[in-house]
């Protein structure tokens, strides 16, 4: 960029020298032997790196600050003004002189106006430029760059010398530059987002930038006094296309800025309403609050209507109504609400969507009030009028349709940022219980054990999956001695976050009774009463307990009324149920509990199979409504005795899938594999 | 889907049970036989003939009067029950603590009998 300037400057100090020296020789009589041309292309490369310098300098400013971008025009013009007037002064002032005949001088002098008129003109040409361009289309940045290509290659056509008066061509170059540049001119969009302020000043800016226009042209081509010429010849095409196509947009501009001048409020307004309309629909992202949103509503519905007064009524059910008031007090608020009460002129807006009597807008004419128009809008959150809008207005018929449009939009835009306000606050208070759902999953996991207790007598192997996050089934062990060991399957009757607590309850009954070393029947009886004490009326756990005893090779268990037992006998290759009486802890709350527990002893040999398990896995069902069932299970079990506890799970669960062509299940199921070694 | 029927035969109260008794709709049949009681029914038959299923809830609230019957020496006797719902019944006990009979004619008999 700098490079650019640097070697403009020194191109302009060559051309400045040439024409002094051609001065010289001419004077003396001789030929340097230098052609017209050179000059002509050095002044053409001094353009286009101008125009280079300029194309970098104006794309540095802010994009859509209109009135610096013509203020940086008018300033390089006064510089270019002041200087070529100080050059005017001097020469006056030497007038008369044998200086002021010197004909080096007045080429030097005249040279290097005109590089600072051009380095004006082009600056000027790189501003309207960025004007032209501003929202720009496809086809308008095709048109102009062809026409900035014309005007590139007009540079070059410098080099024939040929000058408009005398050439056909250049004129017909000329009248199609200028044609292009006419129509250009017509983009004017930027004037629009101009302010009023803005206006005026850019008024004043373009008319100087006339004025210099036309003072630089007439510098370069208006001949001197005596001359019988209109004009000088243009020689230069370049110069001469510069000069038209800014004079027209320059001219354009004033007038369309001009005519724009009245109309120019109501865009500004139409602005704001667009910026509070955003303002609206931005508010919840900042975090605002719904009175903050209604305070928004209110500004931005006042300042649209040119409202006097106006306030917003919050209805809630338990408590006072809220109001947000703007340059008017509670006391006056109440006497405007009795008026239009009682006022006869109104005008009824129904809502198209609801013909709820709430939701009708209503346009009041007061006669006895400070205030003689009042516009009550509802204000709905999803679908319920939660308040009211009351815009006031001290002149009468103050609110026109457009106006009425516009706070409608802005009511139900308010309505939707209360909404989503709304159900963020859902969503984070959703998400806040999920958190805790997946805090309660993993305190459950850690209620059941991770390792199992058992010895060389035999292998123990559990699964369990909940329907939701949290489960009701229970399994446990407990290390009696070296050679008896107490297991326990249990189920709570429901499911989810209540199932859960009970289950918890049942771990911590498990582990307090299970130290006590009691026989199962004992276990139960003792089970039965703690929970009688915590259970609510309608739960129950389910419940089998077993004590292992690996020396004498017997298993002694009781069942409170959970799923039989499934048992596989090696030597008779069969499995079956136990079949034995019980009764659900909780159900019978007294004493008489005891009589319903039946206590069983078993022995077991080499390679029999235990399978504990819930409800959850006999009594799945498939979209047939047909249960997994016992029998699938038995003989499931007698198929796959062969593996060990931890395939026979995975059989019996990739089974389960199968049957019900699908994972998610609607109860919890829990399997325990015990094979006897 | 559960659907609740009432009605009332000569001198006893006779209440339809017909579709799925699971852990939200065991709240009407919780309801019906709430309010038989508080009308102080002495003899309540609950019709299970057309009940598919029934959860651990459902069972709950069957479970939670028994005391109660006893309590009043009410006649509350349910009847018409699937294999698979009486086998649910079975398992967890409650049989031994209801009176369940086979069909109406079997509930009405009992009835009389007391």
């Amino acid at each position: 960029m700098r490079l650019s300037l640097v070697l403009a400057v020194l191109l302009w100090l060559i051309v400045i020298l040439i024409d002094v020296l051609q001065l010289l020789a001419i004077r003396s009589d001789l030929d340097l032997g230098i052609r017209a041309e050179i000059p002509r292309l050095i002044e053409a490369l001094f353009y286009v790196f101008i125009v280079i310098y300029y194309r970098f300098k104006i794309s540095n400013v802010e994009s859509g600050n209109f009135v610096d971008l013509l203020w940086r025009v008018f300033a390089t013009g006064l510089v270019t003004t002041i200087i070529s007037l100080i050059f005017r002064l001097f020469y006056s002032s030497i007038d008369g002189t044998a200086l002021a005949n010197n004909e080096f001088l007045i080429t030097a002098l005249y040279d290097i106006n005109k590089a600072l008129i051009s380095v004006f003109l082009i600056s000027t040409f790189t501003v309207w430029k960025r004007l032209i361009l501003y929202q720009k289309s496809k086809r308008l940045v095709f048109y102009w760059n062809t026409f900035e290509a014309g005007l590139m290659l007009s540079i070059l056509f410098n080099l024939t010398g040929y000058n408009l008066q005398s050439h056909l061509w250049f004129q017909i170059l000329f009248v199609a530059l200028g044609g292009m540049s006419i129509v250009l001119s017509g983009n004017l969009k930027w004037v629009a987002y101009l302010n009023f302020k803005q206006k005026w000043k850019s008024i004043l800016l373009i008319l100087l930038i006339i004025i210099y226009i036309f003072y630089f042209f007439s510098y370069l081509y208006t001949p001197p006094e005596e001359s019988l010429a209109f004009l000088q010849d243009i020689d230069s095409l370049f110069l001469i296309v510069l000069f038209t196509f800014l004079t027209f947009y320059s001219i354009f501009s004033l007038l369309v800025i001009l005519f724009n001048l009245p109309t120019s409020s109501v865009f500004e307004q139409k602005m704001e309403e667009a910026i509070n309309f955003q303002r609206l629909s931005q508010s919840i992202q900042q975090g605002e609050n719904e009175d903050e949103i209604f305070d928004v509503l209110l500004t931005s519905s006042m300042s649209a209507v040119y409202a006097d007064a106006g306030w917003i009524e919050i209805n809630s059910h338990d408590k006072e109504s809220k109001f947000i008031a703007k340059h008017i007090s509670r006391e006056k608020i109440n006497q405007v609400k009795e008026h239009t009460h009682r006022a006869k002129s109104r005008t009824v807006m129904k809502n198209p969507f609801s013909s709820d009597k709430d939701s009708e807008r209503v346009l009041i004419t007061l006669k006895k009030s400070t205030y003689r128009s009042v516009f009550i809008v509802p204000i709905t959150v999803k679908s319920n009028v939660v308040g009211f809008m009351y815009l006031l207005n001290e002149v009468t018929d103050g609110f026109n349709k457009e106006m009425i449009n516009i706070i409608n939009t802005f009511a139900s835009q308010a309505s939707v940022s209360v909404e989503n306000f709304r159900l963020m606050g859902e969503a984070i208070e959703n998400e806040r219980y999920k958190e805790e759902l997946n805090i309660a999953k993993s305190v459950q996991r850690a209620l059941l054990p991770e390792q199992l207790d058992h010895n060389d007598a035999f292998q123990i192997h559990a699964f369990t999956e909940a329907a939701a996050e949290v489960g009701g089934d229970y399994y446990d062990t407990f290390k009696l001695s070296d050679t008896k060991f107490a297991i326990v399957i249990g189920d709570v009757s429901g499911k989810g976050t209540s199932a859960a607590f009970h289950m918890s309850q049942m771990k911590g009954i498990f582990q307090s009774l299970v130290q006590l070393d009691l026989s199962p029947k004992e276990f139960l009886i003792h089970a039965n009463t703690a929970l009688s004490k915590c259970l609510e009326r309608t739960s129950f756990i389910t419940l089998t307990y077993y004590i292992i005893d690996t020396e004498k090779r017997e298993i002694e268990y009781a069942r409170a009324g959970h799923c039989p037992t499934l048992y596989y006998d090696k030597q008779k290759k069969e499995a079956d149920f136990f079949q034995n009486k019980g009764l659900g802890l909780g159900i019978m709350r007294n004493d008489s509990y005891k009589n319903f527990i039946e206590v069983n002893k078993i022995s077991f040999n080499k390679e029999d199979i235990l399978v504990l398990y819930t409800d959850g896995i006999s009594e799945a069902t498939n979209s047939e409504k047909d249960e997994f069932g016992f029998e699938r299970m038995k003989s499931l079990l007698e198929k796959n005795a062969h593996y060990d506890p931890v395939m026979i799970q995975k059989v019996f669960i990739s089974k389960l899938y199968e049957f019900c062509e699908r994972k998610d299940l609607d109860d919890d199921y829990t399997i325990v594999v015990i094979k006897f070694k | 889907m559960l659907t609740i029927d009432k009605q009332n035969e000569n001198h006893f109260l006779l209440i339809h049970v017909s579709g799925e008794a699971d852990a939200s709709s065991s709240i009407h049949l919780d309801k019906a036989i709430r309010d038989a009681m508080d009308e102080g029914m002495p003899q309540i038959l609950i019709d299970c003939t057309n009940l598919n299923y029934i959860s651990s809830a459902g069972l709950g609230v069957f479970m939670s009067y028994i005391e109660e019957i006893n309590q009043k020496s009410i006649s509350f006797i349910i009847f018409g029950l699937s294999e698979k719902v009486l086998k649910v019944f079975g398992i967890l006990g409650l049989d031994q603590l209801l009176t369940i009979k086979k069909d109406k004619e079997e509930a009405i008999e009992t009835l009389n009998a007391v």
